[in-house]
């Protein structure tokens, strides 16, 4: 196997899991290190950076960085090992900063003379928006809503996200003053293109609730909504009650939402019914859980079959009780139990199956080639489509999605557009911004807390049911005070403080070898990566999630080998290592953002 | 040394033998010793040796002297039996220990100026009177504590790190051992666990007065260019006579040897350790031409390692004074007291 080359910056951005593992590549242990030391603004802006809505996200997001947080494969007992409260600390950075809008970019008086229209005004556009309205770019936003915030503002329920929490970001980027044509439906992107824009970015969402076409169901229509047009209603204060039963039907999140909206709203006995088994559900666990926490009852492997109604006014659902059957291959059938079908009494259904893009108003002569499944074509890594002008992102490019997502795509469209309209290939991309640099003060100091914190994951205090079930508006999540939050950030490995191994300093004394409280280090005769696997100190238990680190070939002519898998990054194979072959170095890695070019 | 804790975590795959045990459970607190010991690399390797050995902590006694090597059982074997001793007087104390309750596993830890200067005597009569015990030298060649002056064992020539000659000979510990009757004679060496663990265990289930000299690099006084125990120079002139190989008793034996060149040796919980020879008809089992190679070598300068002597029919100091079999905690006070009757019994048997 060749030497490790640690130049390439994807090296060690890998070994820190969370950052690797975040659509925006957050770098979230230097932000959680700020937040331990009680630098909340300072931490607040790394995230501002890179994600745009620390506050929005620090409550709600999908938090893809804590199932690949490091700490979940090393704590005791895998089955309670539980990551960092990545997300939650995120939100502590966001309460207690200081007034932080003098750090804020401003946009240039003298503009570069580019227009670009933005379509939707939801987390996707408004990234666009922030990042090209600095460099003199003329945003145009334009939402059928009257404020901006997309989904943030329609789908996520006030009391996972209060209304100051989200202005107060949205108005950050409107702050930089792009045009609004808010209130204002688009309904044809010709009519956008004739305008003469230098690019156009869509990121309308995908906002069709898909339908339950079942008997019944346009008898009992009244009584039947479709999840997220439902949310939006109430959002909006245009709904303010519900039946007092209340099935809401699907397994996802926006299911969740509705059903504990519904329990602010009147409803006293709702439950939430699914087609699979409950470990299957697409909604996260700790969604599954807040909901579970206010009495709603989670039914299983029940598929619903028909409304019942009383001359167009809903009585019940019908479901056929189904099991799960595995074939062969593993792959899952809903069978009929041959159980007798169940029918459930309520007053209101909520149908929260699934969303689906819509492109109607998309003519199909703009040079914007669709698939098959009539979604646009679209390059991953460039957000451009077919048409070199036009660019998609968030849930509009390659369907639902998440905010973090849209942020992401956020980014890399506006690196595209940026290149697009100073003449550059939207293909070669600008190279991330990395640093790597030595933590060492002293002889056993380091300019991080090296020792590992025992401590179990702290859970975020919640305000009590009795009152926050009666005010759709009231947050529930209290979030972390100071103190927790300092033990919680305690409890992250600093992963992206990266062991550097310098091979002609080695003297092969083993003394790392020895101190590794993970048995991460091997010193052996080099092999193919499958065979030096089996030769590790300790078993290669995940050789899917992390690389070997590998020497070049030492004074005995073996190599030294580290698992990166399970490294504490402790630091104590520096603190033992006589000869300095050993150092803790912090890798900072921020991708590149409108404005860098090759 | 490090300030921190070595941390409770630990690899979620680590293997754990009949107790239970990981390796990690036969750990001591943390080394104070300097960054990179060969000392630390010999904790590590009694720390897998009794893990594998399936070891119970408490079966074990660690007895230690003064100086580097003698701070290390805090170092491991953190749940065991141990006992920090006066300098020089370990081999007394272990002898006491013995005498006391033959039922542990005696471990004795030592250095090159512990055993072989000012516990010189009581080391060599500790082994002549053949106590059943691990005796381990951890052989830097200075006295590291009092910043690197050349110890009884370094060689003649070797040079100091401040440049000094050492004029005076050298003691051999493995020489004295195999002469006063040890029964387990071994050399090894800090870097090569690979040699050093098997050793390890074979000289932990002999039964009978073990003794294996560990040279280890001081890497702060005596790992220099001219040093005849630094790192490099014992990679250079390490000539291993031949090579043992645990087989654990659950695993199928994969190491083969061509008919005659290798034996086992039976260890205390019934697994086995093959002896691979690896230098032409180097027979550990004859003592006299043991020495004689030892000699040989050593004048070539070339330092011989491996299991250079093992007699299969050991003898024990118990044995040969006829001791009762439980411990002395363990017998009441009939048995120690036997009365008066018992006293003129045996007064009368002397007339």
């Amino acid at each position: 196997m060749p030497p490790t080359n640690i130049k390439d910056p994807n090296y060690f951005h890998k070994v820190v899991d969370c950052q690797w593992a975040c659509p925006a590549h957050t770098p979230v242990p230097e932000y959680i290190r700020l937040i331990a030391a009680g630098r909340y603004s300072d931490a607040y802006m790394i995230n501002w950076h890179s994600n745009v809505f620390p506050g929005v996200l620090g409550r709600t997001c999908d938090r893809p960085c804590e199932p690949a947080c490091r700490r979940g494969r090393v704590e005791e007992g895998a089955k309670t090992a539980q990551p960092v409260a990545i997300c939650r600390l995120k939100r502590v950075a966001a309460d207690n900063k200081s007034d932080i809008r003098d750090r804020l970019p401003v946009a240039p008086a003298q503009k570069n003379g580019k227009r670009i229209a933005l379509i939707g005004a939801g987390p996707a556009s408004l990234t666009v928006a922030r990042d090209l309205l600095p460099l003199g770019y003329t945003c145009v936003l334009y939402d059928q809503d009257p404020g901006a915030g997309g989904m943030m503002r329609t789908q996520i329920p006030k009391f996972r996200l209060p209304e100051a929490v989200l202005d107060e970001e949205v108005n950050y980027i409107l702050g930089l003053q792009p045009e609004l044509r808010l209130g204002q439906r688009v309904s044809s992107l010709k009519a956008i293109v004739d305008e003469g824009y230098d690019a156009i970015f869509v990121g309308c969402g995908a906002p069709r609730g898909r339908e339950l076409e079942m008997p019944g169901r346009k008898e009992a229509a009244a009584n039947i909504h479709i999840g997220i047009d439902w949310l939006a209603s109430v959002s909006f204060g245009h709904t303010t009650k519900i039946g007092k039963r209340v099935i809401v039907l699907g397994g996802g999140n926006t299911a969740m939402d509705c059903c504990r909206t519904s329990r602010r709203l009147g409803g006293d006995e709702v439950k939430v019914v699914v087609r699979s088994g409950f470990e299957e559900m697409k909604a996260s666990p700790w969604e599954k859980e807040d909901a579970m926490n206010e009495g709603i009852p989670i039914l299983n492997f029940l598929v619903p079959k028909e409304f019942r109604h009383d001359n167009g006014t809903l009585t019940g659902v019908v479901f056929e009780k189904v099991k799960a059957e595995y074939d062969a291959k593993g792959r899952r059938s809903l069978v009929a139990s041959g159980e007798p079908d169940v029918h459930i009494e309520c007053d209101d259904v909520l149908v929260a199956v699934g969303q689906e893009n819509a492109f109607p108003w998309i003519e199909r002569d703009l040079g914007i080639e669709f698939d098959r499944w009539d979604m646009p074509k679209v390059s991953a890594t460039t957000m451009q489509s077919t048409n070199p002008k036009i660019f998609f992102g968030g849930d509009a490019a390659f369907g639902p999605k998440n905010i973090i997502w849209a942020v992401a795509h956020g980014h890399e469209a506006a690196v595209s557009i940026d290149l697009h309209c100073s003449g550059n290939n939207v293909n070669v991309r600008p190279s991330p911004l990395t640093n790597l640099s030595s933590q060492k003060m002293g002889i056993h100091e380091w300019s991080y807390d090296n020792g590992i914190s025992p401590d179990n994951r702290y859970k975020v205090p919640h305000a009590p049911p009795e009152v926050t079930l009666k005010d759709v508006r009231l947050e529930v999540e209290l979030g972390f005070d100071v103190k927790q939050a300092f033990l919680e950030a305690e409890r992250c490995l600093n992963c992206d403080v990266q062991t550097v191994f310098e091979g002609p300093k080695c003297i092969e004394c083993d003394a790392c070898v020895d101190i590794c409280p993970m048995d991460c280090i091997t010193f052996t005769p080099n092999g193919p990566e499958r065979e030096l696997r089996q030769q590790l100190t300790a078993p290669s238990t995940h050789p899917e999630t992390q690389d070997l680190y590998l020497s070049e070939a030492l004074k005995t002519g073996r190599v030294m080998v580290k698992d990166e898998d399970l490294c504490l990054h402790c630091g104590l194979c520096a603190e033992r290592c006589p000869t300095g072959a050993w150092d803790m170095q912090k890798f900072l890695f921020n991708t590149a953002k409108a404005g860098c070019h090759v | 040394m490090t300030y921190l804790a070595k941390p409770k975590f630990h690899h979620p795959a680590l293997p754990k033998n009949e107790h239970g045990f990981t390796h990690r459970d036969y750990e001591g607190s943390i080394s104070t010793l300097c960054a990179g010991c060969g000392h630390d690399s010999i904790s590590a390797a009694i720390i897998q040796a009794c893990f594998e050995l399936n070891i119970e902590p408490h079966r074990l006694a660690k007895l230690s002297g003064i100086g580097c090597s003698s701070k290390t059982p805090d170092y491991f074997l953190g749940q065991s039996h141990g006992f920090n001793s006066v300098h020089g007087r370990m081999p007394s104390v272990l002898t006491g220990a013995n005498l006391a309750n033959k039922q542990l596993i005696y471990l004795g830890v030592s250095g090159d100026g512990d055993s072989a200067s000012i516990g010189l005597g009581q080391f060599m009569h500790c082994v002549r009177r053949s106590v059943n015990m691990l005796y381990v030298t951890e052989n830097n060649g200075v006295y590291g504590l009092t910043k690197g002056q050349f110890s009884a064992t370094a060689d003649r020539g070797s040079t100091s790190k401040a440049g000094g000659t050492n004029n005076d000979s050298a003691l051999d510990l493995v020489g004295l051992a195999l002469q006063i009757g040890a029964t387990f004679v071994a050399r090894s060496f800090s870097g090569d666990k690979k040699q050093l663990v098997p050793l390890l265990m074979a000289g932990l289930s002999h039964p009978g007065p073990a003794f294996i000299d560990v040279v280890s690099p001081c890497v702060a006084f005596n790992n220099h260019a001219g040093s005849t125990k630094s790192f490099e120079f014992v990679r250079a002139h390490n000539e291993a006579v031949n090579r043992l190989d645990f087989m654990d008793a659950r695993e199928p034996i994969t190491v083969d040897y061509e008919p005659g060149t290798s034996t086992e040796v039976a260890l205390h919980d019934g697994s086995k350790l093959r002896l691979a020879k690896l230098h032409g008809d180097y027979d550990p089992h004859n003592r006299i031409a043991a020495m004689n190679y030892l000699q040989s070598r050593a004048a070539a300068g070339e330092l011989v390692t491996g299991l250079i002597y093992l007699d299969d029919n050991p003898r024990d100091m118990h044995s040969m004074l006829n001791t009762v079999d439980v411990p002395l905690n363990g017998l009441g006070e009939k048995e120690l007291c036997p009365g008066s009757a018992t006293l003129d019994k045996i007064n009368a048997s002397l007339r």
